[in-house]
Order: C-alpha cells, then sequence, then structure tokens
C-alpha cells in the first residue's frame, strides 16, 4: 500500500528539507493578497443584517429604510435567492437568508451592496424586522431528551457486563473554543457578464463551497468558478459557507464586484465553533491496570445547524477510549440540536473533547491502582494490528503509541528555576513562594483523512516546464505550508530541483478536498506524488533514457534531450488519488471506518498559584507519530502552533453563552495566548514507514492539540489536588 | 467631520465648549468608533498641547502616556502602567485618557484612590480639582462637564512609604483586571487599600484599612482580619469574565499579599 | 477635511470625511493594506504602525488626528528584507502570515532602539501582537538569534 519511491539524490529542496516559504517574502513585506485585500474595479461594499435573538419568528422584513439610504445598490432577503434556500456542508439545513424563523444569535436575515462598507453596514442596521421572540432552547441535556438531534452514536463491542475490582467514574466539560483565525471571512465576488460570477473568498474547501453556490444561485455549475485565495489561518472555521452565497447573489442581482468582510465581532457569529462537550465515563479494569471495559456517553452541542456535527459526533465517539487496547466497549453519544451558535469543524474535530475526558480517567485510573500514569498507558497502549476499542477496526499502519510515549518520558524535566516567568504574569499577583509545580501526561489519537465511506479524493497536476515543475491544485494553503510541501513532494519524486505550486480555479481542476482533518500532505500531496512520478517514468520511456536531473534527460552520463528541448511539447500528468476506502459504520458503529491514524503525547509543566487559581505553563514536551517528517521545519511549526491552542482551550479560550446570546465576541474578552502565555516547546518526532501518505508521510497538523490541553489540566490537578473535570480550567476553579 | 489640532488648552477649551469631542490616545474612544457605538463629527485632539504633557512633580499632565508612568511614575503607578493593555496600547493611551473613560476596571485608578489623589478639570470658566472619589461617579461616569477637559492628575504632597499594585487577570499580558488593587502603608502603619473592577467605580475598604492601621506589626491573624474584610467590603457582580464570589476571594488575597510587600 | 502628513518617507494627504482611523485610511485610500485588520480594538497588533517614532495600533488612531505626524507602515522598512525580516522568514516564523505585518513592525521599531534585547524585552515588545499559527516558537527563535548575531 506504501507508495516507496526512493527520494531522488541530486534534487534541493525536496522531502525531508525545510525549504523556506514562498510566501514568506510577500508576507513579511505585506505585499501577499489576502481576500481582505481584494478590490475590483466599480466594486461595492456588502454587509449583513443579522437576528439579534437566538430564537425568533420574523413577523416582516421592510427593506425600504435601507433602500432609501444614498448609496444603496440592493438590499436582499430569503426571497431574492433563486435556488435551493438552503446551505450545508453534510445536509444543506441551514438558509441562506433566514425566512420565517432564526434559530441562532447573527443569523443573517438580508444583505446589502453599497458604495462603500460604511454606508453598506447603515443600510444592513436600517433593514427593519420585526421578531416575535420564541424561547430558546440552549441546554445541550434538554435537547438530548426531547430528541433534538443532528445524529445519535451507537458503539457496542464485546461484553456489555464485564466489570473489574477498579472502577473509577467521572463527568467532564469542555467549553466552546473558537478557532479565532486572524482573518476574518472576506471576499469578493465578480459578475462574469454573462449570468456567472467568479468568487475569491476565504475557504478551506473550494469545490464544496462552489456546489452549495450553485445550488442556491440555481446556476449551471460551469458558471461558477470558486478560486483559492489568500488566507489568513483556518483551523476549520472556513469549512462552511457564509458570506460565500450572499456574495454571488449581491454580484449578481448588481452586476457588479461585490465585497464583503466580516469585522471580528461578526466573525465570531459568522462562522461554527468548537462544540462544547459534557461526557460521562466508567472504567473498569484489573488490578494489574488493563482496561476491561469502558463506558461512556458524550453530548456534543451542535447548536441551531448541522453543519458538520455528525462527523464530528462521531470521532468523538470513535475515539472516546484513546489509543488504548480494551475488548468491551459502550459509547453512546448525541450531537444535539439547539439555540446556540453552530458548531463545526475545529482542528481536532471531536478527538479533542473526548481526549479530556479519557485521559483524566486515565490518571484517575492510574490513582485508584497506585500506578505511574505513564505504566497504565504503556500498559494498555494500542499497537499496529491491535483492533480499535471502539469500532474493531484493524489498524494496519504504524501506530507507535508505546514509542511516544517512551520517547516524551525520555525528555529530561526541567528544575524550576528563579528565572521561571510567574503566574500572572505582570499583574504581579505572585511570588515564589506561592507557586506550586505539577507535571501532567496525555496521549492523544485521531484519524486522518475523511472516514465513514466518504469518498476522500484529491486532484493534482503537474506539469514540466523550461523553468522546472509546476503543480496544480485547488488545495488550499491556509497557513501551514502546503504550497511548500507539495512542490518538495514535486522536486522528490519527479527529480529536479525546481517546482512551484499554483492554485487554480474550480474550473480548471478537481477538487483537493478540504484543508482539514490534517489530510492534505497525505491526499493532495499523493495526488502530486503520483502525477509526478508518472509524468517521469514517460519522459524517460518516450525518450528512452535512464535517468533524469535538472539539466535535462539522461542516458547513463549523456545528456539526450535538455528540458527546453523535452519541453517543446506539452507534458503534463493529472492525477485523482484516493486513499484507502471506508464505509459506514454498522449499527454498533462497527466497521473499517478510517483511512488512517496518528498519535501524539504531550507532557505539560505548569506552574500554579493555587491561593489565586492562576496557572503559568511553563513547558509542553511532545512527541508525535509523523510517519515521515517531508519538512522538519514545517511539522515543528504545526506542533507549536497546535499546542498554543491547547494552552488557550485549557487555560483561557472560552465563548460565553447566555440564552444563546455570545457575550465575549471580542478579543478583549476572547482571550487568546499571548507570546508571555506560551510555553517552551521541545518536540520529537517519531518516524515509522508504512503509511500511504507520500513518502509515508501522516498528517500532523491536528494531533498537537489533541492531548495538549488533557496535559495541561492534568499538570494542574496534580499541583492543586482539585479534580479540574472541566477545562477552560477557570481561576476560580482552582481557587474556590 | 471636523477635527481641531489645537496647540494651546485654550483653543482646545474652546472647541470642548463648541461641542468637540476631546480625542486623547484613542485607544477607547476608537474602540466605540470602530464597534459602531458612536459616531463622533467634530473633535479635538489633545496631544499638540505641551502643558497636557507636561509632568511637573506632583502634577501629571493628563496627555502623559503610559509609556511615560510606566518609566517614570511612583511604584506602584509604574507597576499599573505596566499592564495597562499591549506596549502599543501604553504608547498611545493617556492617563488623562483612561480617567475620561471611567471604566471600572481602568487598571490607573487604584492607585489614584489609594494616594487620595485629584483629578484636574479646567473650562473656560476656571479650573478645579476634584478628589477621586468626586471624580469617578458610575460605570463610565465621571463629574466631569461637557465644557471642561481634565488636565492632569495632582498626587499628594507626599506619597506613603510603600505601596504596591497587584493585577489578577486570565492572561499573562494584555488582560482587562479580574480585580486591580493598591495597598499602601505608611511609617506610621496607615495603611489604605483601593480596587479595581469590583465595583460600578474605584473603592477602598476602609474598615479593612482602620483595622489593620492600628496594628503597628500585623499578626498572621491580622493579615487573615484584613484579608476577610476585604473581601466583604468589595461589591463585585458576576459576569462574563468572572465570579462575584471569585472576585470578592481574589480581592481579599490580592490585599493581603500587597500589604505584605509593603510590610517587608 | 484634508489631513497632511508624512507617510514612509513622502509626503502624504487623505480626505477624511469620517471619524474613521488611520488603519482604514492606509487600507482603503493610501492603496497600503500590508497593515492588518483583525480585531480593531488594540488586542493583537496586527495594524501595528510606527507613529511618531512609537509603535501604535493604527485601528486606534483617528485619522483626523495624525495632520503633521509621520507614520512608517510594513510597506516602509525599505527595499528587500530588513534583517529583523530575514530572521523571521529563515525560523520559519511565517505561516498565514495575518499576524506577521505587525509583528516585523513591532520587532523592527525594538530593534532600531534596542539592537540587543534579551528574551524578556523581546517577550515583552511582543506581548500585544497575537500569533494564531505558530505558537511563537520560530518568532522567539528568529529575534533571539538575530540578538545574539548583534551582539
Amino acid at each position: 500500500m506504501t507508495l516507496l519511491v526512493t527520494r531522488r539524490s541530486g534534487v534541493t529542496d525536496g522531502v525531508g528539507e525545510s525549504p523556506l516559504r514562498p510566501d514568506g517574502i510577500p508576507k513579511l513585506k505585506g505585499e501577499f493578497t489576502y481576500a481582505q485585500d481584494l478590490t475590483a474595479e466599480g466594486m461595492l461594499w456588502g454587509a449583513t443584517t443579522r437576528s439579534p435573538h437566538p430564537h425568533a419568528r420574523i413577523l416582516s422584513v421592510d427593506i425600504s429604510p435601507a433602500l432609501a439610504i444614498g448609496g444603496v445598490h440592493a438590499v436582499l432577503t430569503s426571497a431574492d435567492v433563486p435556488g435551493r434556500p438552503t446551505f450545508g456542508l453534510e445536509h444543506p439545513d441551514q438558509p441562506v437568508l433566514a425566512s420565517d424563523v432564526v434559530r441562532f444569535w447573527g443569523e443573517p436575515v438580508a444583505v446589502v451592496a453599497a458604495e462603500d462598507e460604511d454606508t453598506a453596514r447603515r443600510a444592513a442596521a436600517a433593514v427593519q424586522v420585526e421578531y416575535e421572540t420564541l424561547t430558546p432552547l440552549t441546554d445541550p441535556e434538554e435537547a438530548d431528551r426531547i430528541d433534538s438531534v443532528f445524529r445519535r452514536m451507537r458503539v457496542r463491542r464485546g461484553d456489555p457486563k464485564i466489570s473489574g475490582p477498579v472502577v473509577v467514574e467521572g463527568f467532564y466539560e469542555v467549553g466552546m473554543q473558537d478557532q479565532a483565525p486572524l482573518g476574518t471571512e472576506a471576499g469578493l465576488a465578480v459578475p462574469d457578464g454573462h449570468g456567472g460570477v467568479d468568487l475569491y473568498a476565504t475557504s478551506q474547501f473550494v469545490h464544496v463551497d462552489q456546489e452549495q453556490i450553485v445550488a442556491s444561485l440555481g446556476l449551471r455549475s460551469d458558471q461558477v468558478r470558486s478560486h483559492p485565495s489568500g488566507i489568513g489561518g483556518a483551523f476549520g472555521a472556513r469549512e462552511d459557507v457564509n458570506l460565500h452565497i450572499h456574495l454571488c447573489l449581491l454580484a449578481l442581482h448588481t452586476g457588479q464586484p461585490v465585497k464583503m468582510v466580516y469585522h471580528r465581532s461578526e466573525s465570531f457569529t459568522g462562522h461554527v465553533h468548537r462544540h462544547p462537550a459534557r461526557m460521562w465515563y466508567r472504567h473498569h479494569a484489573d488490578r494489574e491496570g488493563r482496561l476491561l471495559r469502558v463506558e461512556a456517553r458524550i453530548i456534543l452541542d451542535g447548536g441551531a445547524y448541522a453543519s458538520t456535527t455528525a462527523a464530528v459526533l462521531a470521532n468523538a465517539c470513535y475515539f472516546a477510549v484513546g489509543p488504548y487496547r480494551c475488548d468491551s466497549v459502550s459509547v453512546d453519544g448525541a450531537g444535539t440540536r439547539t439555540n446556540n451558535p453552530p458548531c463545526g469543524a475545529m482542528r481536532g474535530f471531536g478527538a479533542v473533547q473526548s481526549c479530556f475526558a479519557y485521559e483524566t480517567q486515565m490518571d484517575r485510573l492510574a490513582a485508584a491502582l497506585g500506578m505511574n500514569p505513564l505504566d497504565l498507558r504503556r500498559r494498555n497502549a494500542l499497537h499496529t494490528g491491535d483492533p480499535m476499542p471502539t469500532t474493531g477496526q484493524l489498524i494496519e499502519t504504524p501506530l507507535p503509541t508505546v514509542e511516544v510515549i517512551d520517547s516524551l518520558a525520555a525528555i529530561p524535566l526541567p528544575d524550576p528555576s528563579d528565572d521561571d516567568p510567574l503566574p500572572g504574569g505582570s499583574g504581579l499577583t505572585t511570588e515564589p513562594r506561592h507557586v506550586v509545580r505539577g507535571v501532567g501526561y496525555a496521549v492523544g489519537i485521531k484519524n486522518l483523512g475523511f472516514s465513514e465511506g466518504f469518498d476522500d479524493y484529491a486532484q493534482a497536476r503537474v506539469r514540466m516546464t523550461p523553468r522546472g515543475l509546476v503543480v496544480e491544485t485547488a488545495a488550499v494553503e491556509v497557513g501551514q505550508g502546503l504550497v511548500t510541501v507539495l512542490a518538495q513532494i514535486a522536486r522528490s519524486a519527479f527529480g529536479v530541483s525546481t517546482a512551484e505550486v499554483r492554485n487554480v480555479d474550480t474550473s480548471r481542476i478537481d477538487s483537493a478536498g478540504s484543508t482539514s482533518a490534517s489530510r492534505q500532505t497525505q491526499v493532495s500531496g499523493g495526488a502530486t506524488h503520483a502525477a509526478a512520478t508518472r509524468l517521469r517514468d514517460r519522459i524517460l520511456e518516450h525518450f528512452d533514457a535512464d535517468d533524469l536531473d535538472d539539466e535535462g534527460v539522461r542516458s547513463g552520463d549523456r545528456i539526450i534531450a535538455t528540458w527546453d528541448e523535452v519541453t517543446a511539447t506539452v507534458w503534463e500528468e493529472t492525477v485523482t488519488f484516493r486513499h484507502p476506502p471506508t464505509s459506514p459504520p454498522d449499527p454498533d458503529g462497527q466497521g473499517v471506518v478510517h483511512a488512517d491514524f496518528a498519535v501524539a503525547a504531550h507532557r505539560a509543566v505548569v506552574d500554579v498559584d493555587p491561593e489565586l487559581g492562576l496557572v503559568r505553563v511553563v513547558r509542553v514536551d511532545t512527541a508525535q507519530d509523523v510517519g515521515k517528517a517531508l519538512n522538519p521545519e514545517s511539522v515543528r511549526g504545526q506542533i507549536e502552533g497546535g499546542i498554543v491552542q491547547g494552552v488557550g482551550l485549557a487555560v483561557m479560550e472560552e465563548l460565553i453563552l447566555d440564552e444563546g446570546v455570545i457575550r465575549n465576541p471580542n478579543f478583549t474578552d476572547y482571550l487568546l495566548p499571548t507570546i508571555l502565555d506560551a510555553p517552551e516547546v521541545e518536540a520529537l518526532l517519531v518516524e515509522q514507514d508504512g503509511s500511504w501518505g507520500p513518502f509515508g508521510a501522516k498528517g500532523v497538523g491536528e494531533p498537537p492539540t489533541i492531548s495538549s490541553t488533557a496535559a495541561i489540566a492534568a499538570a494542574i490537578r496534580a499541583a492543586t489536588g482539585k479534580p479540574i473535570n472541566r477545562v477552560p480550567v477557570r481561576p476560580q476553579d482552582i481557587a474556590l | 467631520m471636523k477635527v481641531h489640532h489645537p496647540t494651546t488648552l485654550d483653543e482646545a477649551l474652546a472647541a470642548v465648549e463648541a461641542g468637540a469631542v476631546p480625542l486623547a490616545g484613542g485607544t477607547d474612544l476608537m474602540v466605540e468608533v470602530n464597534f459602531g457605538h458612536i459616531r463622533p463629527d467634530h473633535v479635538v485632539g489633545l496631544r499638540r498641547i505641551g502643558e497636557l504633557s507636561s509632568w511637573e512633580d506632583r502634577r501629571i499632565g493628563a496627555m502623559v502616556t503610559w509609556r511615560t508612568v510606566e518609566t517614570k511614575g511612583p511604584k506602584a503607578y509604574a507597576e499599573a502602567a505596566r499592564t495597562v493593555g499591549s506596549p502599543q496600547i501604553r504608547n498611545a493611551g493617556t492617563i488623562g485618557g483612561n480617567l475620561g473613560t471611567a471604566s471600572p476596571a481602568g487598571d490607573g485608578h487604584p492607585f489614584l484612590a489609594a494616594v487620595d489623589a485629584g483629578v484636574e478639570l479646567v473650562s473656560r470658566r476656571g479650573r478645579r480639582v476634584l478628589a477621586w472619589s468626586d471624580f469617578f461617579t458610575g460605570v463610565k461616569r465621571t463629574a466631569r462637564q461637557p465644557e471642561e477637559l481634565i488636565t492632569a492628575v495632582v498626587l499628594p504632597e507626599r506619597l506613603p512609604m510603600r505601596h504596591a499594585f497587584g493585577k489578577v487577570g486570565v492572561r499573562n499580558a494584555m488582560v482587562i483586571a479580574t480585580v486591580c488593587a493598591v495597598v499602601t502603608r505608611d511609617e506610621d502603619g496607615a495603611t489604605t487599600a483601593a480596587f479595581g473592577s469590583v465595583a460600578p467605580t474605584p473603592i477602598r475598604a476602609p474598615r479593612a484599612e482602620e483595622m489593620i492601621s492600628a496594628e503597628p506589626k500585623p499578626t498572621e491573624s491580622a493579615l487573615a482580619e484584613f484579608q476577610r474584610l476585604v473581601s466583604e467590603e468589595v461589591q463585585p457582580i458576576t459576569d462574563h469574565r468572572s465570579t462575584e464570589a471569585y472576585r470578592r476571594h481574589a480581592a481579599g488575597v490580592l490585599a493581603r499579599r500587597l500589604l505584605e510587600r509593603c510590610l517587608r | 477635511m484634508i489631513i497632511t502628513f508624512e507617510l514612509n518617507g513622502a509626503p502624504a494627504s487623505a480626505r477624511v470625511m469620517a471619524p474613521v482611523s488611520l488603519l482604514d485610511v492606509l487600507r482603503d485610500q493610501l492603496g497600503l493594506p500590508g497593515s492588518k485588520n483583525v480585531c480593531e480594538q488594540g488586542e493583537c497588533g496586527s495594524c501595528s504602525v510606527i507613529l511618531d517614532d512609537e509603535v501604535v495600533c493604527s485601528c486606534l488612531v483617528m485619522a483626523g488626528d495624525i495632520e503633521g505626524s509621520t507614520v512608517v507602515t510594513v510597506e516602509g522598512l525599505g527595499e528587500g528584507l530588513n534583517p529583523v525580516q530575514e530572521a523571521l522568514h529563515r525560523a520559519g516564523a511565517v505561516q498565514c502570515g495575518f499576524c506577521t505585518p505587525g509583528i516585523v513592525v513591532t520587532a523592527t521599531d525594538l530593534f532600531t532602539k534596542r539592537p540587543r534585547p534579551d528574551d524578556d524585552e523581546i517577550k515583552e515588545a511582543l506581548a500585544g501582537n497575537i500569533c494564531r499559527c505558530t505558537g511563537y516558537g520560530a518568532i522567539v527563535r528568529a529575534l533571539r538569534g538575530l540578538a545574539e548575531v548583534e551582539r
């Protein structure tokens, strides 16, 4: 199954090296064009009228006050949506514009286009909507009771009655985290003059946007082209449509280009969030610490519309036991439908929430057994060839659970030092005598790529030109470095040192799938690898050559054709790559539902001021299963960035809801870690051959966020003796 | 849209009397503008008026920035200044602007309350100095009249011998205070304790102050009683940033620690 | 009203009809989109510019009040890469890049005023610049390395 190709010698900036980003210099000089920066001749600005209620009936919408404002070109409501009135990533249940009922705070009701941004916003505020407020359903447990759910999951494996001498149980909560990418939602739609439209907007998945736009605009597929655009971060926030259909509607309605940029507070309502979770767990073990049975009930609140709740819930349940062997498992999950803000994809995709619960359980179990927590994890560690404890799927790719634990444990622990920054930071609350240090561990597992039978593929085109290889793809670079690594893969697979990646729109290439699920290096990387390899083979065969290099194609030590000569005709290959097939689960949640897995282990060292409940995360060390690190510096960047997002969820990042209304939709009160909150990180990359990714690579983006939060919570627990059954950990959870 | 750029106080006062909104560092006002809450079309910028940026002994001009207080202010005031927003905010934000906004969480207020500072207000009719306690009247409300400008902070003739600032926040930098406090202690034992983020305005804890001021060498139990009284006297609420119970607790702990720092 | 000031070493003027920010004027009127609009409340540093020799958030500067001032944006740091930009590039300190212009401006100002900052000074100076991608590790390594070279 491995696409094993020897790395070509003589290629510079190939796989295993860390070439500098091709987009680094323009980004450093402020010259890189993001969706926010786009302009067009005759451009109008769009703005959105949003519901001030989490649940209400729309009695009337009067657009005339908005239209009366000078400079306003269009005010559109649900009646102006020519095609399918709803959209959705998995189920089209969300109105493009609400018509009869609004179901969450900030739901779009109307959109306007005007000659400048200020006028557009004033016009959006001038749209008069009469509401009859309805009682919002905001308690996910109540939603579960009345069966207001998007999906229920049931996993049953093994003996449902077995118990053991040691039983630990607990209840765990995870708050609602936001991806908070620095670039807000933005886009520019340009009508083509023939009834079609080109869209340049923030997205992680341009083809799925395009399908939804086509449906709601009632156009032919070839009339809508969605272009990958410059993006200021994503982390899951850009999988769902938000302003995309609105922009295309406004552009086609006015016949002019229309630009829209969400403000920060609007961005907090304009994209989905990480699902808040409530989880009940019971672990049964024997006296040696072997897991005999794990029972779990998991409620993830999906909020008002489906988004990816069904898949996120499934993931939380599939990874409910963690990277541990266990023959008897029962998990019941519910993804609830409420009037809270819609939740969907965020880095870790369900695996984050259950990791916090199962790793806390593992620590409790270790305490109950009097065992070292790492020994308990080693004893139960899941290996290649084992069945997944939940689905029963045999793990066929390398799964170095023990190796990541052992590698992590070998990193020396730091001694407390006088130079350590204190909890409370510049607030000067804390002196060294107030500080207690704690150390905590956690191990996490997640799938790579799409699951449950989703047709997960990516297309890439590789062309040889006189100036080197060109890789064409619709895969979106969100900052992670895809443009760097695809070029590396092309160089190493083909055998020349010059390659560049070009993004092309939906009309010029088939889908690359979403930049999510840690999948692009494996899937678009797999397509690039296959296309480059085939192109090489075809060229060698055509010229009856036995090698090629930066000069041209060779026979022995003789160049028989230079690249200028070779590229006198077009040499290109287009390949659609699919990962090993998966299938939907059976009614007991059993089956081959995942294509690949990755594990990572984290160790957090925290200094806590228990009396004030203040925490300083000193360091988070990690060992991560990466298959093969194609660009070690990029991998390190993913690890450090993912860990700091884990720090955020552990100690500060939470959207606070009050009856469905977000109380902190701004960066004053939704706190992101600063440079003074970021821990030192040592990262060890555990490489093992055998994954189906190019050169054996695994996806690396999500594992850093999965167990880092749980490790920090464990360290706080170790320092304070408090139960810490909820993240983010708030000062009052420690101090009171 | 009209923005005045006066270089003298008289010109600025004329503009304010004509209805111009005073603009200091902009770090509060522009947030309101950016979020669409206000839309002033007549503004007077104050940063070119030399006398407002001067610092003469105990009279600190209103346009002195937090960056300057950080480097040359009295110890507890400098400590407070260092926690105001980010370096960028401290480069722009001023002590007068902070007073004008009068946020309950204003980091500079507890120092002024703890040392009984005054706020100087000037209009074309004259100059007055209000005690801090008369200046703050409610959440983001002050005794400044529309035609007046905040021109200076006036410190007392003598500062207490020891003073210390502390601020509890969830993040290690750039955070709104959950509680902030200044405690002062003089040679004769006279102690003051002032707090932010635990009431609509900055407040003192008079019962705690009285109790601990009578203790020349506070014992462990006196410190505990001081902490308890502070927790009782503050008047916090529960909101999206914290809970009443935690703020009471943290105010007491912080006050006690700051007092211990003063006693050392 | 018309505002005149010095922008990136050259005279500039802008027509200001509303209480807009310097950031809006730079991006929408003067064709300088390098400074980024992220939070609009001085909580992220992505719009940092040097105003009269101090780093400030341009989103919180009222455009109408910069008459006669001197403004330097990321676009005004000169041809090619300056040492701060070069160090950030080499260390892999750029991912999505949205925070990058603000970090470049802030760090350039730091190194101009203190060519050999220690780790604490680096972190203190950048405490107002949020990065959501890198976790700051590569940023610290880049600037620490630059400070060492300066030593």
